[in-house]
């Protein structure tokens, strides 16, 4: 199958290896994978903070970036909570009858990472090793908005060497919230020491999730605090291998 | 027209508010254990229901259809209530129904007044307007008592008091009760409460009481509550007063069916409320002899005129939100400087306002979706408050900064050759922050970020610059 990657604009910027590591995984699994450079963002921090002309621009060229993909990966929930759930309002929002039947010929070829390896794919061992202990942090939008229930944790599972240890108040922001973490940055810190405490209580080496935005602000205080803690988006961990895979 | 909502219009912003409360440590306790308590209550009787989500769907139509003919179920409630022996008063704001009420005390030369807990009292700040008037209010709800004797402002909207603990309640009854002597169990702290309150109840001769609901088939309200003394206040006095937002009206007896198993269930965790009174109008030798309802709008038809936002007057008042909040449970509710507080605070309260202050409460939250995700009426929460951001963007009422930095990300994120541009300069301009990968410092608003966590520096080659690399076939 060819699937168009959607590597979302701040993992193309920070988080590179995401990236790499979607384009290994879907290879390994016998996919080709497009990435097509025109590309940019969903628009959820203009959307998320208030400025809808220019999300508006944003999803128009996300539109145009993907015209005749057949199938968009996404590793990032978030990203994929603004199209699905935003994309189609702002369209509404429009009365542009075009546009709406655009986005909605969009929403059905748009996947978050692990949505795509276990609805689309149908695949929940991707021949991943993985020789540490995990936790995993399900992101408000993977749980709230695209309801992913137990597809990251079932991949996981089916690594090999990996140890997952459950993390408590899993289902508990954060406190990223985007432009909320610098808006609100006392709030938001307090938040976040709530989590990194649950997150060391596990006792795990690593800390992953579907969206590295959490990862970001998770990982910033992990790497602050020097507890030795660090975190991984979890197709990095899927990417990995026996043979030179990293870790 | 001056819309109120408590001291709403002068309170500090959310950020600045925030800060003294993070450093608090007993509230901070004292907020986390009580909402834990009640988060753990609700989700053994929530879970316990298989039509639950069909409850929330029902109680969420209700609402909605209200809303859509509130004109013509606010005046059957009038037409039914007047017929009963009530006398149906309209109230534009804040201030006109404070006098309405005061006017009502003041024709029976009355000098005091029981209250039980109502919202509505303290957002049209009545008790202000009372003491000005010569006019002493006694709180009945014990977690009102405990605001009023301790000088304090309600945290909570169902537990005002839920940032105070045993030990801090027990020492404001000794100063306030002129005490010697209190232990310090709930059993102590009841029933000194109740010795205090009885005295009231026997000899003041006016209640004021909010509404839960206002049925508009039957001209009835009905008041929700765990202790009793709201039937006290309902029951005992000679003349009654009722203050009811206009959005309390719901059309039906039997609608109470639902709204009287979502609200209790959401609100305190309990299957039924302990009370339950409905009144109606008045009966000969029973109850009170004289009883006034008074219908307030104070910005609430301002809402309902945003076809976006209009369902925040969904609201049963129930506080699940608060109890879910993360940013809630960090901060309590005095954050919010207003009556309201919590998730539902924060889009209410700047509506009510017609966004003219509190305009930092859209920005408290991180849009998490966990208040939606509990509301018995299903309020999206989370999506309103991107409007209310999107208003505050639209008047140009954001922070120039965050306008030019929103306008620049937009250019460089117009198309692909502009982002990798954008991307190649932010790691030039890192340099002047970075310091072993990571960058230290960051101006202006990313300070707030710096401050508390470490942020990597953007690495030499985007995911981009790899493909094009690999798609020419480079190292890849």
């Amino acid at each position: 199958m060819l699937i168009s990657l959607f590597v979302a604009c701040y993992n193309d910027a920070l988080f590179p290896e995401t990236g790499k590591a979607v384009v290994a995984v879907l290879e390994r699994l016998g996919h080709t994978v497009e990435f097509r450079p025109a590309q940019t963002c969903c628009g959820q921090m203009h959307y998320n903070s208030g400025y809808h002309a220019e999300a508006r621009k944003l999803m128009r060229h996300f539109l145009d970036a993907f015209r005749g993909a057949e199938v968009i990966c996404v590793p990032s929930s978030s990203c994929v909570a603004m199209i699905r759930d935003h994309f189609p309002k702002m369209a509404v929002a429009a009365k542009d009858l075009a546009l709406i039947s655009e986005v909605g010929e969009l929403l059905p070829r748009v996947f978050e990472f692990t949505e795509l390896l276990i609805d689309r794919l149908g695949v929940s061992d991707v021949g991943a090793f993985f020789p540490h202990t995990v936790t995993l942090h399900s992101s408000c939008h993977s749980l709230r908005s695209l309801q992913i229930g137990d597809k990251p944790q079932r991949l996981l599972e089916n690594v090999r060497g990996l140890s997952l240890a459950s993390l408590a108040n899993s289902d508990q922001c954060c406190g990223f919230g985007g432009t909320f973490s610098v808006k609100n940055a006392d709030v938001s810190a307090a938040m976040l020491s709530d989590k990194v405490r649950c997150v060391l209580d596990t006792g795990s080496e690593i800390c992953a999730a579907t969206d590295n935005s959490c990862l970001l602000h998770i990982g910033g205080a992990l790497s602050r605090q020097q507890t030795g803690v660090r975190c991984l988006h979890i197709a990095e961990i899927l990417a990995s291998t026996e043979d030179g895979g990293k870790s | 027209m001056t819309v109120r909502v408590g001291d709403a219009a002068k309170a500090p912003d959310f950020e600045s508010a925030a800060k003294p409360l993070l450093q608090n440590t007993q509230l901070r306790h004292n907020v986390r254990h009580a909402t834990d308590v009640i988060r753990a209550k609700r989700a053994a009787v929530v879970d316990e229901m298989p039509d639950w989500e069909a409850l929330r769907e029902a109680g969420r139509r209700i609402k909605e259809h209200t809303l859509r003919h509130l004109d013509v179920y606010l005046q059957q409630f009038e037409e039914k209530c007047t017929a009963a022996g009530g006398k149906v008063h309209w109230a534009r704001d804040a201030d006109e129904a404070s006098r309405i009420t005061l006017d009502i005390i003041k024709s029976h030369g009355e000098k005091e007044v029981i209250k039980v807990k109502t919202m509505t009292s303290d957002e049209i700040r009545l008790n202000r307007a009372l003491e000005a008037a010569g006019i002493t209010p006694y709180e009945t709800d014990l977690a009102e008592l405990i605001v009023q004797l301790g000088n304090d402002l309600p945290s909570h909207i169902v537990a005002p008091a839920l940032h105070r603990n045993r030990m801090e309640v027990r020492e404001i009854f000794m100063r306030k009760m002129g005490l010697k002597e209190l232990g310090d169990t709930p059993e102590d702290l009841t029933e000194q409460a109740r010795r205090y309150l009885r005295e009231r109840f026997l000899s003041v001769n006016v209640g004021i009481s909010g509404a839960n609901f206002a049925i508009a088939e039957t001209g009835s309200i009905c008041v929700v509550e765990s202790e009793g003394n709201g039937r006290m206040c309902t029951s005992l006095p000679r003349l009654l007063i009722s203050l009811i937002g206009i959005e309390k009206v719901i059309p039906r007896f039997n609608d109470l069916e639902v709204f009287l198993q979502l609200l209790p269930r959401s609100g305190t965790g309990e299957r039924m409320n302990p009370y339950n009174s409905i009144w109606t109008g008045v009966s000969p030798g029973d109850g009170p002899q004289e009883f006034h309802a008074v219908l307030i709008d104070n910005g609430r038809t301002t809402v309902l005129a945003d076809a976006e936002s209009r369902e925040t007057l969904h609201c049963i008042r129930c506080g699940m939100c608060l109890n879910i909040c993360p940013v809630y449970r960090q901060t309590g509710g005095h954050a919010y400087g207003s009556t309201y507080s919590g998730p539902i605070g924060a889009i209410l309260t700047p509506q009510l306002q017609s966004m003219q202050h509190s305009r930092s409460l859209p920005y408290a939250s991180s849009l998490c979706g966990a208040c939606y995700e509990v509301c018995p009426v299903k309020i999206n929460i989370p999506e309103i408050l991107i409007h209310l951001r999107a208003k505050i963007v639209e008047r140009g009422e954001s922070p120039f900064s965050e306008r030019v930095g929103m306008k620049a990300a937009g250019f460089a994120l117009s198309d692909g050759r502009r982002l990798a541009f954008a991307e190649s300069f932010g790691r030039f301009a890192q340099w002047f922050f970075e310091r072993d990968g990571k960058l230290h410092n960051l101006p202006g608003i990313l300070a707030g970020w710096t401050e508390y966590r470490d942020m990597p520096a953007l690495p030499k080659e985007s995911f981009r610059d790899w493909w094009a690399k690999r798609k020419k076939g480079g190292p890849g």
